[in-house]
């Protein structure tokens, strides 16, 4: 299966990208990253890359880090599209202090809008 | 967590806990602040209907809401519960989100709902928490829970302008200075 991980550089992203990672090494999965300009999350888009690929290469998975400019829900939707991903792995947001789900906007977004299958990772 | 923007009016006046009220099915119910009755908020929360969760919260099983009200039944937070008899009916909590700010969650058993309970509830908690010198207060709530949100703003929350969804709601309970309406 061809899967698409989208993240900003959020701890729920970096979350969702270990569990995938996991999860493509028992599934045979090819795995793309996809880090995306996040306003809410701090840390540079390439520091971001960076992370990523380390974590790739200690788990010893081969997988492109792209990166990709502009609007972050849409150019992931756009991308799994066009490129005819199977599916689009995101974070599934982060818990407020009284523990309530809260989702992030990439994720809302992409959850309205791609005609590909969505994970979120909790 | 709370880079969120606050009316400049101060909301209330709030009564402070304790106090007992009748219900609209005219039922005794007491607002008190909560004094380590953890075993009778379980109970509540074993028994509550999972429709009524909102965002995840309470948990399903037992250990869960064992291990959740732990945490926002502890020292720092701010919680009050209504009574009716010997169960606890509703509850509600102000939980301090690190930013000098505090979130608010409210829960009312779905037998009880629609009474007043929730109103009486939220100003209950919002008097509680301004006696203990709570300034800011957020919440966040489904964008489609009507009922809450009108509740929500009948106490004095104002909608912050964003689109997700969650809708966020806040509301001041004193001045920056640290001065309310009731002192």
């Amino acid at each position: 299966m061809k899967v698409l991980v989208g993240i900003g550089g959020s701890a729920d992203g970096f979350n969702a990208l270990d569990r995938t990672i996991e999860r493509s090494q028992e599934a045979a999965d090819e795995l793309t990253v996809a880090v995306v300009e996040n306003p809410t999350s701090s840390p540079s888009p390439d520091s971001v890359a960076e992370m990523a690929e380390r974590r790739l290469a200690d788990a010893g998975v081969a997988a492109d880090v792209v990166q990709l400019a502009g609007h972050p829900g849409s150019e992931l939707v756009a991308m799994a599209e066009r490129q005819q991903y199977d599916q689009l792995v995101l974070g599934g947001g982060e818990s407020s202090p009284l523990g309530k789900v809260s989702l992030g906007q990439i994720a809302e977004f992409v959850v309205l809008n791609a005609t590909v299958t969505v994970t979120l990772i909790r | 967590m709370s880079s969120y923007s606050y009316p400049d009016t101060v909301a209330g006046p709030y009564e402070r806990p304790p106090q007992s009220v009748l219900d609209r099915e005219g039922r005794q119910t007491r607002i008190t602040r909560y004094d380590g009755e953890f075993e009778a908020v379980v109970a509540m929360y074993d028994a509550f209907d999972p429709a009524d969760r909102a965002q995840g919260i309470p948990p399903i099983d037992t250990s869960g809401i064992r291990e959740w009200l732990e945490l926002i039944l502890g020292a720092e937070p701010t919680n009050v519960l209504a009574s009716q008899e010997d169960s606890v009916v509703g509850h509600a909590t102000l939980v301090p989100d690190g930013d000098g700010a505090y979130e608010l969650a409210i829960f009312v058993q779905s037998s009880h709902q629609e009474a007043g309970i929730g109103t009486a509830l939220m100003k209950g908690l919002l008097g509680a928490g301004r006696a203990a010198g709570v300034e800011r207060v957020w919440l966040s709530v489904e964008r489609w829970n009507t009922p809450a949100i009108t509740l929500y703003q009948n106490v004095g929350f104002r909608p912050q302008e964003d689109g997700g969804f969650e809708r966020v709601m806040t509301a001041r309970l004193a001045s920056p200075g640290g001065a309310s309406s009731e002192q």
